[in-house]
């Protein structure tokens, strides 16, 4: 098909406008996050961060620009990192024109926004849970590192348990064959129709049977005992293997646990690595899992932990609010462009929803 | 031991982390959630046996009703808005120009966003005063003399903010319709073009009727999400409260609060159960619907 030069332009018109519209909210994300904290809220808004200097009481120093007075005329105070003064900040009427501005990004916000994410004391309200310790004090001061392992735990055993479980099971749906196969698995396709929501309060009362309430361990444990999507996702995909290859090596004497090792899963990376990617995301994204079962703040995961922060500081300090969730967003953006055909992959031949 | 016998061992020995996860996962709970929906129950407690009073209740629950109606509404949008813009960005990506990987890229990275960061990303955007949408829409308000909207602040726009938002995310049903688009056959392109069918035409009778079996996967995924959207609203909305005005009070919150914050478990099971029935009606008027237009193509 031929294409006029005229729609060929439209449709880059319409690519690049889409595009901007598409990014700016992760662009304004970016750009608020290197802000000081008076900058956030001032008007009109700038996308590249600045410091102002101009000279207060014979002094040259930076200040914030408060509010244009009459025209061309800025109101300026003593500009302080923070959104308190430790002094009476020094203020001045100056003429725009003698305002030196700077580009200048703060990075200082983002340690500050991880110190202030974790330097909190007991973040539940004893409203949410019954069996909530009341433990004060305990839980004060946690650092970020702690969400990020705690995260990290949860993402990384759910991987291995899903990989491993899945696969197994998958094998035995698809390769094996013995009274009942059949059956159950339909039974496995069906469970994929109750919503989460069913499935909410029983859990959560079996897993505080089981004294797992408060621990990580309701958010990768199951992970071990597969899940009805990726086997099914793993079965179709050990179809494809041709029957040959296994047959061949079950002449040779293989037992069925080294064909599964051997053979069948070192041709299945492809699934493997669909699985894998799915269900760190899923760990990494979770918020309601989190939010049932974790009560004590040394064990929230990031997304836990970004919500009780923001609960506590909500609309007051944008910029370090957005410093954190640069940082809950980073890793999931490296991963994916270090995994972009393997994501490509899984949504499209899948279906998946991630 | 028979052979036959070691081979149906060896089958159940593979399969046995899902026999136990099945049964400890999701057929007790789903047996448990049932009982718990006529029961008493307060997790304190052990459930006491009430018959369908808490169905019966529902009836009256002036929150269940609302909360249904939020939801509905919120589907009824978001579900149709988040297709036509997932499909049109699929439309423009395959049209094949120079750098379609790039711009595949940016449309589908909001989608990778995880849930809780994009919502403080959007609770900041739609700041009234200081956000990144009032500050574009401010010249244009200005133009026609109106104020800018209050987004979550409004009861009348906190719905519309929340629809908004899921348009950004529609990454994954992109993704999905551009594989669909790139399994039409070329062919069928080049016999609409000889029969003098004009691109409109192309689009209509031929790429459209192809893509159903897509657009019947995404419209199911779009029901099933919609109607469970919770980590958004919980943490745009102030929890649970469905602020402003319980314009937001959407059902898969309103479930969360009376199981963990009113401890009504047993309630809490019953609106499940009553929102299983929803989801599995409404998809299947959605098979019923798109079924016949799917065979059509076949």
């Amino acid at each position: 098909m031929k294409r006029t030069p005229a729609s060929t332009f439209i449709i880059y018109g319409l690519l690049c406008s889409l595009s901007v519209i598409f990014m700016a909210p992760l662009a304004w994300m970016v750009s608020t996050s290197l802000k000081p904290t008076q900058e956030t809220t001032s008007l009109p808004m700038v996308w590249i961060p600045r410091a102002y200097y101009a000279t207060v009481n014979g002094q040259r120093m930076e200040v914030t620009r408060d509010n244009e007075v009459s025209p061309g005329m800025w109101h300026v105070t003593e500009f302080s990192p923070t959104t308190w003064y430790t002094h009476t900040p020094a203020t001045a009427v100056v003429p725009g024109s003698q305002i030196e501005t700077k580009i200048r990004p703060r990075w200082s916000n983002y340690p500050a926004a991880l110190s202030i994410m974790g330097g909190e004391t007991i973040d539940v309200d004893p409203k949410y849970l019954p069996n909530h310790p009341f433990g004060a004090g305990e839980d004060s001061n946690v650092s970020f590192w702690t969400f990020l392992g705690n995260t990290l735990t949860v993402c990384l055993l759910s991987v291995v348990g899903a990989v491993f479980s899945n696969a197994m099971v998958a094998y035995g749906f698809a390769r094996l064959k013995w009274p009942g196969r059949d059956w159950l698995f339909a039974a496995t396709l069906a469970t994929m129709m109750i919503p989460g929501p069913v499935l909410m309060v029983p859990l959560y009362t079996e897993f505080r049977a089981f004294g797992w309430v408060g621990t990580l361990l309701p958010l990768w444990v199951p992970a071990f005992f597969g899940g009805a999507f990726n086997i099914f996702l793993m079965r179709q995909f050990f179809l494809t293997i041709p029957e040959e290859l296994t047959e061949a090596a079950r002449i040779d004497g293989c037992s069925e646990w080294a064909i599964f090792w051997r053979i069948v899963l070192p041709l299945s990376k492809p699934v493997l690595a669909v699985v894998a990617l799915f269900t760190f995301l899923g760990g990494w994204n979770d918020f309601m899992g989190p939010l049932i079962y974790l009560t004590r703040k040394h064990t929230f995961t990031l997304a836990l932990a970004l919500q009780s922060y923001q609960s506590r500081h909500n609309g007051v300090e944008w910029n370090y609010l957005m410093a954190a969730s640069v940082v809950v967003i980073l890793p999931i953006v490296v991963l994916f462009f270090l995994t972009q055909k393997t994501f490509i992959r899984g949504i499209a031949t899948t279906g998946l929803k991630g | 031991m028979k052979p036959s016998f070691r081979r149906s061992l060896t089958g159940i020995c593979f399969v046995l982390p899902w026999l136990i996860g099945l049964c400890t996962f999701t057929l007790y709970p789903v047996i448990a959630s049932l009982y718990y929906s006529f029961c008493d129950y307060s997790v304190l407690e052990s459930p006491v046996w009430i018959g369908g009073e808490n169905y019966a209740r529902l009836v009256h629950d002036g929150a269940f009703w609302l909360s249904l109606e939020n939801t509905l509404i919120y589907a009824g949008f978001s579900i149709p808005i988040g297709m036509v813009v997932a499909l049109s960005l699929a439309l423009l990506l395959n049209c094949r120009v120079r750098g379609t990987a790039i711009f595949r890229t940016i449309f589908y990275l909001p989608s990778i966003v995880p849930i809780i960061a994009s919502s403080m990303l959007w609770l900041w955007i739609l700041n009234p005063s200081f956000g990144l949408v009032n500050q574009a829409l401010a010249p244009f308000c200005h133009l026609f003399g109106v104020q800018p909207p209050g987004w979550l602040s409004d009861p009348a726009w906190a719905k519309p903010a929340l629809i908004l938002m899921s348009a950004w995310g529609v990454g994954n049903s992109m993704i999905i319709y551009l594989a669909g688009l790139q399994d039409v056959p070329e062919t069928l392109y080049e016999a609409a073009e000889i029969d003098g069918a004009s691109k409109w035409q192309q689009f209509w009778y031929v790429t459209l009727p192809m893509l159903m079996p897509v657009v019947y996967f995404n419209l199911v995924m779009g029901i099933i999400g919609a109607l469970q959207v919770f980590t958004q609203v919980f943490i745009m909305t102030d929890g649970t409260n469905g602020a402003p005005a319980q314009s937001t009070l959407m059902y898969a919150p309103y479930l969360f609060a009376t199981a963990f914050f009113d401890l009504r478990m047993g309630y809490a099971s019953a609106l499940a159960w009553v929102l299983f029935c929803i989801i599995a009606l409404l998809t299947l008027l959605a098979t019923k619907a798109m079924k016949e237009k799917i065979n059509q193509v076949r």
